[in-house]
């Protein structure tokens, strides 16, 4: 086990070096120029040239290379273009309505994914099976920024229930705060919660013709406690999986949810600065993300382990 | 979920049978057929011109003169919708080719050699997939600008790696069967097996994992379209029609709900035409359905 967490260890790790050459890699054939971006256009061919000196965009490309990477292993991550401060700081700010936002999500998600998948597993090829494996085929096929304009239009425009968009920030109080991001967390909820209880379901399925399903049964155990205590468990590997994978694509839709309800996040930090050339925004909040998703994989793979004690033998 | 390399004639018209009482599979064809059907009619005929602009009839709620209503600058919206399928269609579509012609390959390849080769191949896959997708295309359609043709290579860049998976996975478990064996023990090269044999036996698991990722891809290209990076106007596209309506909900939700309509039910039509595929082609997995 021990070699084996040490071998995902070592390939998350290389993962993560190549990805920080790709990200740089594909920054260096962007078209724009960082210094004369900053300057404005009426800047001079010296005041350009000097800028670009001072920034370090004349010096070798492997030692520049070297150098923000050096740079980004202490949470140094420069300073914005256009914004004029510390990319840190950006990156704190909007940290702290991309990260909630997220995580909202991904709880609302796993709490009907679950149930459902559950409910769906122990009726399976019923009726019950048939309505909740049938909504969950169209929640699939939902994209989340049309079923967040249904959302907006129902309890934002005609209910009045919750603002439109927009975040009054933490400052504001925990509930106002909380207001703003509950109907974006629904829509990114919503299509991952359909994935996550078909594959909830489907695992269950398979687990429960196992013959220590049955044993548990001829026991006289109820039919809910082997659900639970036996089955639900045996069944984490794929979800755990799956929820591992839907991680990556909720920092992904943070992008364009946040864009539908203009929320100052992450998603729409990158969206703004990819469209404005803010190289050094783009390149900081990639790798970010790209560790992210890294790490969490990590993370469900270090968790096998926990959640299933027979691996924890093998190498 | 594998085939024997030649289905015998009496074996194909048990297929058939089974597909027509499959009731999903019936239901995905179909609705699927009817979209690909808007988006052929399209280039002939729609309701109206989508680019010609009647500031007068602007947004217009549903009647029979205009069925799903008209847009802010009185286009009718059946009409984009139509138009806007033929551009989901071939961005989705042309997509998975990129991810089929290159992935498919790739995954035979590293199933084939083993050693140095599969591991390289798979690691380059982890960082593929460490990417999420769609930042990584709103980052391609940035750089090389936004349109059609990059949404495509976008999107198509990251169904490589899904495909290699799928198609390495599965000819890893056809390598050690017999028929293999009698194949190599023939003189048969591994290109050839791989060609004869491997390829015929995985073409299901393909077909079931090209119909998955089209429908995701017609889900990325709403997204990119929605935010800007998708087909520019005038070319209509269900994405951008989204954006558009945004601002006009309270006046005109139709604008959004058609269009996201459209996208829900060809998406819909090809996860139970992928699901129905995997069934009928592997009755073992019917009872675990």
């Amino acid at each position: 086990m021990t070699a084996y967490l040490l071998k995902r260890v070592a390939i998350a790790f290389a993962t993560l070096v190549l990805a920080s050459v790709v990200v740089f890699a594909v920054l260096e054939i962007l078209p724009g120029d960082p210094a004369r971006l900053m300057l404005g256009m009426n800047a001079s061919a010296e005041q350009v040239e000097q800028v670009r000196t001072q920034m370090g965009l004349n010096d070798p490309l492997l030692l520049r290379y070297f150098h923000w990477i050096g740079n980004l292993a202490v949470l140094d991550f420069g300073r914005s273009y256009t914004y004029s401060v510390p990319v840190i700081d950006l990156v704190r700010e909007r940290v702290a309505v991309s990260l909630p936002l997220a995580l909202i999500a991904l709880a609302l998600s796993t709490m009907i994914a679950i149930p459902v998948g559950l409910y769906a597993a122990s009726r399976q090829g019923r009726l019950g099976d048939t309505v909740s494996m049938g909504a969950s085929q169209v929640g699939v096929a939902v994209p989340n920024f049309w079923f967040a304009l249904l959302l907006i239009y129902l309890f934002a425009v005609w209910l009045k229930w919750v603002p439109a968009g927009g975040f009054p920030g933490w400052s504001a109080g925990i509930w106002p705060a909380l207001k703003a991001l509950i109907l974006p967390a629904i829509a990114l909820a919503l299509p991952q919660a359909a994935i996550l209880a078909r594959v909830t379901r489907q695992a269950l399925i398979e687990v429960l013709s196992e013959d220590y399903i049955r044993t548990a049964r001829a026991k006289g155990m109820p039919y809910r406690t082997v659900l639970w205590r036996h089955a639900l468990r045996n069944a984490m590997i794929p979800v755990l999986t799956i929820l591992g994978l839907q991680f990556a694509f909720l920092l992904a839709g943070t992008i364009i949810i946040e864009n539908v309800f203009y929320l100052p996040g992450l998603g729409r930090l990158i969206f703004q600065a990819i469209t404005q050339r803010d190289l050094i925004v783009v390149e900081s909040v990639v790798m970010l993300l790209v560790a992210t998703v890294i790490l969490v994989n990590l993370l469900v793979d270090f968790s096998y382990a926990v959640v299933d004690p027979r691996l924890r033998g093998r190498s | 979920m594998t085939l024997q390399t030649e289905i015998p004639r009496e074996k194909l018209a048990s297929l058939a049978t089974r597909a027509l009482h499959h009731k999903s599979f019936i239901a995905g064809f179909l609705v699927a057929m009817l979209v690909a059907g808007m988006a052929a009619l399209s280039f002939l005929w729609t309701p109206y011109d989508v680019t010609r602009l009647v500031i007068s009839d602007k947004l217009l709620a549903p009647s029979a003169a205009h069925w799903f209503g008209t847009d802010h600058f009185g286009r009718d919206v059946l009409s984009m919708i139509m138009v806007g399928a033929r551009n989901s269609i071939a961005v989705a579509l042309v997509a998975v080719g990129i991810g089929m012609g290159i992935g498919v390959p790739l995954g035979c390849w590293a199933a084939a050699r083993g050693g140095l080769v599969d591991e390289v191949l798979m690691r380059l896959n982890d960082l593929v997939f460490a990417f999420p997708a769609l930042l990584s295309a709103i980052m391609i359609t940035a750089i090389f600008g936004p349109g059609a043709i990059n949404a495509i290579i976008a999107i198509g860049i990251f169904n490589i790696p899904v495909f290699a998976r799928v198609a390495r996975a599965g000819a890893l478990a056809i390598w050690p069967r017999e028929y293999i064996l009698a194949a190599r023990a023939a003189g048969k090269g591994k290109a050839l097996i791989t060609l004869e044999h491997v390829l015929p036996n995985i073409a299901t698991l393909l077909l079931v994992q090209g119909t998955i990722q089209f429908a995701l891809g017609i889900l990325a290209e709403a997204s990119l379209s929605y935010v800007g990076l998708g087909a520019q106007p005038p070319m209509p596209s269900w994405g951008r029609m989204l954006f558009e309506a945004q601002t006009r909900m309270a006046q005109a939700p139709w604008m959004a709900v058609f269009p996201g309509m459209a996208i829900v039910i060809t998406v819909l039509a090809l996860n139970l035409l992928g699901d129905g595929v995997a069934d009928i082609l592997d009755p073992k997995s019917r009872r675990r359905r």
